[in-house]
């Protein structure tokens, strides 16, 4: 049996025996979990990488489940976008997982440890189905999967999280329950759950009230699950209070997977020009998420505690994939399909430098980071590249995308957008030059910093490969863009 | 009228969703919120198997001795599957709301949400 | 045009990037061998500049690309007569700085220097990068990185002031190049399609004429480090930094990015036909014939000797800016030539100022009367660079504002011809009462502390090292008027190149 052949169902169900596994594992011998979950991810990543070097050789690949034929059987289709997204998650949560071991200890008592981890198994599961997956039906399954996950995985936080996690609970229901609506919508009058398929069916259909409806649900479905301002509450407080390592995992990947849906509603299920030019759907999210960029950036600006701000900065950062997807031309998707990965490598950092101040220090406030630099020189000088790559400053990875997402709204005369892109540049200059201010040239009068010191390797070593990825992501975009980007482009534009 | 009555199942459909959701969104208390979300997620359901009925037809088991296959007689199953996983998904969803419910009811002893938000401001 | 390829613009910025790494591995505890890393660079770094001279001289071109990140966006090098003018005063002028600084610093015993010598260093990396950029996106990026490594270097006393100032330069100089700048490199890749720099600009003709309009007040609106008004104030806030720094990057280097920046634009952004055809050149004069005489103006009125000089550079800079916007052959020679005649003449004064500083702790204009007797060869270069400054032979200052004088001249703006008057006048306003009360007036007595007006009138200069440097740079401005066949003709190629002729 060849087994590159089935790394696209493997993907899936290694993290989810694992999960599983964990458990038993874990009442037996606790020391065993770690390993565990660390080489479930090992192979998430080596399957990964083997999909996208397949595909870039042999183009999409279409796996039929138990052999059933389409558009019967589930089919999961993966093509460079999956492909390009998969990389994304399984690097990142990997990270995370090497980042989690010492973070956790801190924040997590260790007997529930095993069910940490399974519960972070079954997110990356779920995360990583709903994008090999080709069936609108499984999504779901696979969305629910990813978010009751998320929901435990934010409850087990500080004292704040269990509310926090009981909002995100509702607003997230409702968001599936949408999206599920919309699915319910698309199969009555195409009689299909396939992508593929429905993509077929549906342009004679594109007329009827019922295929506006459910795209209109689908959107906002998905909108609310990557918390597209004002629909964006639950976040703030979900990502602020969980668990160090979950904040990074969270935000680095969830909002991404869901850019990814979106991408496939607006793109596969339907067809470009149904969102261009049969309903204004590209033009209404172009002036929605131009709002949510220039509304995250401001409320940023007004945080004290610091994963509170990068929450807010997030929320901005969902803006401008959003903006980019719905641009309608070449330029703006390759910049939003480059910031999926920029955005993953940026806030996953960020958030990991967050907890590793935490880690000592026990505080997030931003007043309190006076002096830093002294204490922990390496995590300070890799937020100073990630805060560059932020703001938008050449040669950092953050600056390719903003270039493409801009001259993507220029081409489309979004005015506003462009003015909104480089207004959101200049709030993540003010936030992050103030902090920088603080680490490097405030005179420490904190009492809280004396033992303050670098964080243990362990978490260290996700930090700078973070950080040197964002330099090297930037100076290789072109590349990036050359051998996988370019081939998302749906055709028409 | 004609509209009102014969697709009842819709309109009603409609109706439990908009007072599930008005639940979930305006209610203070926890509990009553879950309640909501479950009303709201079982008119999806409703929904779901509206789609499949048909009038007279009958659930799609094949019996040997019947040789032709009249697909109309037949309610659609699909439907009826996905709703299956659908109900094991909000289940899920329910119990993991649940236990944060039994949570945050040790944590504070109240599961009215403004009580709540108040003892975390006075925390401050 | 011949080209060569070479990598020797790159090994010309690497050279203080290598140096930036040794100088943070050293550190402290070798202070000889961190200050030997900075001086070996400077060497260095000027050698390599100046073995690229011959052959651009010759008329050849030099260019290196380093990586295409994309198809559109490359980092590329280019030497060519103007960048090779630009990186070589500059590399010329750190081999001096660096000495000065270790003086400086170590006169007043600063805290932090490694981190300084080290911000220092990239600085220098990134002003050469701009000067070999190919392209407005290379020189972008490095003008970028010149932003934020300068940043430590303006907010290195830590103090609340200092912090303030910093903030304000970086809000100043990074706020308008993210707002401003690349928007206006956006749309030009937009429109042209073409980011390199080009002899006769990149726009094609069929360009609507209000977007080249708006794209051309983006750029001069962007390119903040020029200190054109009224996007000048970073550059007064920025005089909180050490007076090294102040010499070098607010003198020379971040400055005269700023305005070479400009120069690019005109030159070979824009082209001069396009810009003689909007008549967008004759904006751009009246807007730097403003800045000329407004900040000669503040100058007039400021008593904090740094301050002074830093409104006396706001003023200077204009003068390049108003030289390349006359889009004459000679307005565009004097413009050149002024960038050097600037930076060894202005550069002169800071030194100074920061002599006077070390030695006797003054930093005011009025607390200065009679110290030439006390320093006689710091206020000895003081006068030979404020003579410059005004334009009087012999010294280099002269030579540019013939130049600027003929430039005007030939583009019959007679309006600017009267600017260059009046400000020459007020160069001598606000430049003589300091040299006149440095000399000839007796120094104040302080009745309470009798003892130390005594000390006035006996010898007391600044660290040797700290004279050594200031007096080279004095004697730079003199020779430069005795000797500016180097600068003339490397500014003539440009000039054949741009203008068309002579």
């Amino acid at each position: 049996m060849n087994l590159s052949e089935h790394s696209s169902i493997l993907i899936v169900v290694v993290p989810l025996i694992a999960s599983f596994l964990n458990v038993f594992i874990g009442l037996w011998r606790r020391s065993l979990c770690y390993p565990l979950f660390l080489l479930a991810l090992v192979i998430c990543g080596f399957l990964s990488i083997d999909l996208i070097q397949n595909i870039i050789n042999n183009g999409t690949i279409r796996y039929k489940l138990g052999g059933w034929m389409p558009p019967w059987g589930i089919e999961y289709v993966v093509d460079h976008l999956n492909a390009y997204v998969i990389l994304i998650v399984s690097f990142i949560s990997l990270l995370v997982a090497i980042y989690s071991k010492r973070s956790l200890e801190k924040e997590l008592e260790e007997s529930k440890l095993p069910y940490f981890y399974s519960t972070y198994l079954l997110l990356v599961t779920g995360l990583l189905g709903i994008t090999v997956t080709g069936d609108i039906f499984n999504l779901f399954v696979f969305l629910e999967i990813a978010s009751l996950a998320g929901y435990a995985l934010i409850a087990i936080g500080e004292n704040r999280s269990v509310l926090a996690s009981f909002n995100y609970i509702i607003m997230g229901t409702i968001g599936a329950c949408f999206y599920l609506l919309g699915v319910g919508y698309i199969y009555i009058i195409t009689g299909s759950l396939n992508m593929l398929d429905i993509a077929q069916l549906l342009p004679k259909l594109y007329e009827s009230k019922v295929t506006l409806a459910a795209f209109a649900f689908l959107v906002v479905g998905v909108a609310i699950k990557i918390a597209l301002f004002p629909l964006h509450r639950w976040l703030p407080d979900a990502y602020t209070y969980a668990p160090s390592a979950v904040s990074v995992l969270a935000s680095a990947t969830m909002t991404k997977v869901g850019i990814y849906v979106l991408i496939r509603i607006s793109f596969t299920i339907f067809e470009p020009n149904f969102s261009k030019d049969i309903i204004p759907a590209g033009t209404i999210l172009v002036w929605w998420s131009t709002i949510a960029i220039i509304f995250g950036s401001i409320l940023a600006l007004g945080q004290i505690d610091f994963k509170r701000t990068l929450s807010y900065i997030l929320i901005a950062e969902v803006g401008y994939m959003v903006l980019g997807v719905n641009l309608g031309n070449k330029e703006g998707f390759i910049g939003a399909v480059l910031h999926i990965l920029n955005d993953a490598l940026m806030i996953a950092c960020l958030f990991m430098v967050t907890g590793g101040i935490y880690y000592y220090l026990k505080s997030r406030n931003i007043e309190d980071f006076v002096g830093l630099n002294k204490k922990m020189p390496l995590s300070m000088a890799s937020f100073s590249i990630v805060a560059l790559s932020m703001i938008g400053i050449p040669p950092t990875a953050g600056f390719f995308s903003k270039w493409y997402l801009i001259i993507g709204a220029i081409k489309a005369e979004q005015w506003i957008a462009v003015i909104a892109l480089l207004f959101s540049s200049l709030v993540n200059a003010i936030i992050f030059f103030r902090i920088l201010e603080k680490i490097y040239f405030k005179k420490g009068n904190s009492t809280k910093d004396i033992n303050v010191k670098e964080v243990p390797v362990s978490m260290l070593i996700p930090i700078l490969i973070l950080a040197t990825s964002v330099i090297l992501v930037g100076l290789f975009s072109g590349k990036i863009i050359s051998s996988i980007i370019q081939f998302t482009v749906p055709g028409g534009f | 009228m004609e509209i009102i009555i014969g697709k009842y199942n819709y309109w009603i459909y409609i109706a439990l969703m908009m007072i599930g959701f008005y639940a979930m969104i305006a209610k203070r208390n926890l509990v009553k919120k879950i309640v909501g979300m479950n009303i709201f997620q079982t008119a999806i359901i409703l929904y779901f198997i509206s789609t499949a009925y048909k009038k007279n037809a009958t659930i799609p088991i094949l019996i040997k001795s019947q040789e032709v296959i009249d697909v109309t007689q037949y309610v659609n199953p699909l439907p009826h599957v996905l709703m299956l996983t659908a109900i094991v998904v909000m289940v899920s969803t329910f119990g993991v709301a649940l236990a944060v419910i039994v949570m945050l009811y040790k944590k504070y002893k109240t599961l009215e949400e403004d009580e709540i938000i108040e003892i975390l401001r006075e925390k401050k | 045009m011949e080209i060569i390829t070479s990598a020797k613009p790159l090994f010309a910025i690497l050279v203080s990037l290598i140096a930036t790494i040794l100088i943070i591995i050293t550190g402290e505890k070798a202070r000889n061998l961190r200050e030997a890393w900075t001086i070996i660079a400077s060497i260095v770094k000027f050698t390599i500049v100046a073995s690229m001279l011959p052959d651009i001289l010759n008329g050849r071109v030099i260019e290196y690309t380093l990586l295409a990140i994309t198809s559109e966006l490359v980092l590329q090098f280019k030497v060519d007569a103007i960048g090779i003018f630009f990186a070589f005063t500059a590399s010329f002028l750190w081999i001096i700085t660096s000495l000065y600084s270790i003086g400086y610093m170590r006169g007043l015993n600063e805290h932090a220097q490694t981190r300084y010598f080290a911000y220092f260093a990239i600085a220098m990396s990134a002003t050469m990068g701009v000067a070999f950029s190919a392209n407005i996106f290379t020189a972008f990026l490095f003008y970028e990185i010149i932003t934020v490594s300068t940043f430590p270097l303006v907010a290195h006393k830590e103090t609340p002031e200092a912090i303030k100032g910093a903030r304000k330069y970086l809000v100043y100089l990074l706020g308008t190049s993210v707002a401003f700048q690349l928007t206006a490199i956006i749309i030009t890749y937009n429109v042209a399609g073409n980011l390199n720099f080009l002899t006769n600009g990149v726009f094609h003709d069929n360009i609507s004429h209000n977007l080249i309009t708006l794209t051309f007040l983006l750029y001069i609106a962007g390119i903040t480090k020029a200190a054109i008004m009224p996007l000048h104030s970073w550059l007064p806030a920025a005089m909180v930094a050490p007076t090294p720094v102040s010499a070098l990057l607010h003198a020379v280097a971040v400055v005269k990015t700023g305005v070479f920046m400009i120069v690019r634009v005109v030159l070979y952004i824009f082209g001069i036909d396009i810009l003689k055809s909007l008549d967008l050149g004759t904006v751009l004069a009246y807007i730097a014939s403003f800045t000329i005489i407004a900040a000669s103006v503040i100058a007039l009125r400021q008593d904090n000797l740094k301050l002074r000089l830093a409104y006396s550079t706001v003023s200077q800079l204009s003068y390049v800016v108003l030289g390349v916007a006359l889009l004459s052959p000679s307005g565009v020679m004097g413009s050149i030539m002024h960038i050097v005649a600037h930076a060894f003449g202005k550069i002169t004064l800071f030194f100074t100022a920061g002599a006077i500083y070390v030695a006797t702790h003054k930093t005011n204009i009025s607390q200065l009367d009679g110290i030439g007797r006390q320093m006689p060869f710091t206020m000895g270069a003081f006068t030979v660079g404020a003579l410059s400054m005004i334009g009087i032979p012999p010294f280099a200052g002269f030579l540019s504002k013939w130049y600027l004088t003929f430039g005007a001249l030939e583009s019959d703006q007679l309006i600017v011809l009267a600017v260059l008057a009046v400000s020459t006048i007020l160069n001598a306003c606000y430049f003589m009462p300091i040299v006149y009360a440095a000399f000839f007036k007796e120094p104040k007595i302080d009745k309470h502390n009798l003892h130390e007006t005594l000390d006035k009138r006996t010898l007391k200069e600044a660290p040797a090292i700290m004279v050594i440097a200031l007096v080279l740079t004095a004697i730079g401005t003199i020779l430069i008027f005795f000797f500016p066949s180097l600068f003339l003709q490397l500014a003539q190629i440009v000039v054949t190149n741009t203008t068309g002729g002579y």
